[in-house]
């Protein structure tokens, strides 16, 4: 049996290789949830479009996302924005395009059914108010299918967040990658990646416990 | 940008020379027999892992619907750790950790290793849906079956589980095109599957554009078919008269 | 010896009472309505009878064998009890005959051929024997609940224990499973049915009980009890029930 030793986990260690990542892990999560619900909204309204021309290539933006692992997307932004822009480009910004288009794909599957779960009677409501297409998504439909939506989407936003750790795959300095270099400079892996576990696993759990109850109260509300 | 060069399967691994025929011979690869090995480990990693989560996941689904609170207990806490915990940090704890603390697990391929990881992270998303599929049956099938004297294993067998099966068939199937996906994590471990294939082969050629093109389509053709075979289970198993159903 | 005999039986969900010292008794071939206003535990006594809800005190007994005994093999009292339900239950992935024979095979532990005779021989008894090969969704639901009554008398039960048969029905089907029920009941069957159908229990019924918020109020003759309910909770429930 192997013995564990935890004693070298001092503030130092945790300030000076653990914070930097977790910060990166947050950023990302948030910028890649923000600009991925705005962007899968979009995507949601040209899916449930009746021209072809706009729900044919949100379907096939959709669809290919999804049916390509993730890390292959991260591998494939990283090789095609430099070429792209003309210039290298830092392992991070890369990762924070990448997930903000990845998840994109999967919220607007998310505000698809939301949409979707809405009466077809509100849109004729807000028409018959004489709102614009426009007027009727942003002041009727939206905010009933956010909300109707709003435990899904927190929901995959765990999921984004277990996902950044994937970065790993182009070296960019997330949460798991401060724990493994950690690790690796005390010479403590199994340590520190049980460490990383723990503190992963407390933050998943937590934050789901938290979209459950939410769950219940629009269960009730509704 | 330049052409295309898909030449670049056609070349020996080693030094660079391309191959007539496009296939090694004498003990030297090329790019292309590295491509299908890959492919080969990739759908090994994946079926095996499918086969270990259905079993783990339907047991633990099975758990949280009996009335045994212990078992109830014994499958939430099973599902909440596997789910709670990002896949690649699992694989690390299985390569890194585990066999650090359990010693005879240093003999275990890392092969092995990746398959119980990616095995037990989807066993706790099956045992999700086998749960809610066996709860989405009245209560009175449950109660129809016990009334008939059959015991409660005798029930989930020939009552509840064979209705709740049909019923979980798509979101399974969605779970195993996941798991195809989810393999690629076993790069990191250095499992050469297609990932660390594309990563290593772009390295070594500076064809980024048409390794990544093969690795992705060969991912798109692995879930194609999963999907495909899923669709023909599920024609096959529909129930006459029930929504979906033929008549 | 009563074939069914409730002793005092209450049961709670959490801090809600649902039954509240509930006792009466079924004499073989005797036949028992239970009425009563919805959420007044009717069904959930009747369920108690052969276990499938458990009661916290008291104890029912089926044929000398003690339901709340822990040492009782529950599946094998089960098995000699029939029961109808609400929304009837088969098993929507089986033929119909498969419905009738997998409990002969699988618990009493009848060959396949004697318990597909048996199937066979029970839904022509129920009329519906040109369905045989059917699945149950195919089935209109009167002729499901007769394919469910044919179920539970396939195991050949010595009493049956009918959970509201046709309160799911639309009502131009209430009758043709009301007829079986009937013709059940003159053949001697010993059976306990919960019901709000009147006109069944004046025709065959012997006793009828009335229960109330988990409570057993009245326990009558047929006779006295639509002659003249002492309770005024009955009276007000049949007058509501009668009117249309």
């Amino acid at each position: 049996m192997l013995n564990l030793d935890f004693s070298f986990f001092s503030w130092q260690v945790v300030s000076g290789y653990i914070v930097k990542g977790f910060i990166f892990s947050i950023e990302l999560t948030l910028i890649a949830m923000v600009g991925g619900i705005l962007l899968g909204t979009l995507l949601a309204l040209m899916r449930l479009s009746s021209r072809r021309w706009l729900n044919l290539p949100a379907a096939g933006y959709v669809n290919t996302m999804r049916s390509v692992p993730l890390v292959m997307v991260i591998l494939w932004f990283f090789l095609l924005i430099p070429l792209v822009i003309g210039r290298p480009l830092g392992a991070e910004i890369s990762a924070i395009i990448t997930f903000t288009i990845f998840e994109a794909a999967y919220y607007s599957e998310i505000m698809r059914a939301g949409i979707q779960s809405i009466p077809r009677g509100q849109v004729g409501a807000g028409y018959a108010l004489g709102m614009t297409y426009a007027q009727t998504m942003r002041l009727v439909v939206l905010p009933q299918a956010f909300r109707n939506m709003l435990p899904v989407l927190l929901t995959q936003t765990i999921i984004l967040f277990q996902d950044t750790s994937l970065v790993y795959a182009i070296g960019a300095y997330d949460l798991l990658k401060g724990f493994e270099i950690a690790g690796k400079n005390f010479n403590r892996p199994v340590e520190t990646y049980l460490v990383a576990a723990v503190l992963y696993f407390a933050i998943c759990f937590s934050l789901s416990m938290l979209v459950k109850r939410l769950q219940q109260r629009i269960a009730i509300i509704r | 940008m330049s052409a295309w060069d898909w030449q670049v399967f056609c070349k020996n691994t080693l030094d660079g020379s391309v191959v007539a025929g496009c296939f090694g011979s004498g003990g030297d690869i090329t790019y292309f027999d590295w491509l299908l090995s890959a492919w080969g480990w990739t759908l090994s990693v994946s079926i095996l892992a499918l086969v270990v989560a259905l079993l783990l996941g339907s047991v633990m689904g099975i758990l949280r619907t009996t009335p045994s609170r212990g078992l109830v207990l014994l499958g939430n806490a099973w599902t909440e750790l596997f789910r709670n915990i990002p896949l690649l940090v699992q694989i690390f704890l299985w390569y890194h950790v585990v066999p650090a603390l359990i010693p005879p697990l240093r003999a275990v391929p890392s092969f092995i290793l990746v398959v119980l990881g990616l095995g037990l992270f989807t066993s706790a998303r099956i045992s999700e849906q086998v749960r809610a599929g066996i709860q989405s049956l009245s209560r009175g099938q449950r109660m129809a079956g016990l009334a008939m004297g059959f015991t409660l294993p005798q029930t989930y067998r020939y009552v509840l589980l064979p209705m709740a099966f049909r019923i979980v068939i798509p979101p399974l199937t969605s779970e195993s095109m996941n798991i195809i996906k989810n393999s690629s994590v076993a790069f990191a471990v250095s499992i050469s599957e297609l990932t660390l294939f594309a990563l290593q082969a772009q390295e070594e050629t500076s064809r980024g554009i048409e390794i990544y093109l093969a690795v992705t389509g060969l991912y798109f053709i692995s879930a194609f078919a999963i999907n495909r075979f899923m669709l023909w289970l599920e024609g096959h198993l529909r129930v006459p008269g029930m929504i979906g159903g033929g008549k | 010896m009563s074939m069914i005999e409730i002793r005092n039986i209450s049961k709670w969900y959490g801090q809600f009472q649902v039954l509240t010292d509930c006792s009466t008794n079924v004499e073989k071939g005797e036949v028992i309505v239970v009425c009563g206003p919805s959420g007044s535990g009717k069904s959930t006594l009747i369920k108690c009878v052969n276990g499938l809800e458990p009661f916290q005190t008291g104890d029912v007994v089926v044929d000398g064998i003690s339901v709340a005994d822990p040492k009782t093999n529950l599946p094998k009292l089960r098995s000699r009890v029939g029961m109808v339900f609400q929304h009837f239950e088969l098993f929507p992935h089986m033929k119909i005959t498969e419905n009738l024979a997998i409990a002969q095979v699988k618990v009493l532990g009848r060959g396949q051929d004697e318990a597909r005779e048996r199937a066979l021989k029970l839904l022509d008894r129920v009329g519906l024997a040109a369905h045989a090969h059917k699945y149950p969704g195919q089935l209109s639901g009167g002729q499901q609940q007769r394919v469910a009554i044919a179920r539970a008398l396939a195991m050949d039960p010595i009493a049956m224990l009918f959970d509201e048969p046709t309160s799911a029905l639309d009502p131009e089907m209430i009758n043709e499973v009301l007829d079986v029920m009937v013709e059940l009941a003159q053949e001697g069957m010993t059976m306990m049915v919960v019901t709000h159908e009147m006109g069944f229990a004046r025709k065959v019924a012997h006793r009828v009980i009335f229960m109330d918020q988990g409570k057993i109020v009245e326990d009558d003759q047929k006779e006295a009890f639509f002659g003249s309910p002492r309770s005024e909770r009955a009276q007000v429930f049949l007058s509501k029930i009668l009117q249309h």
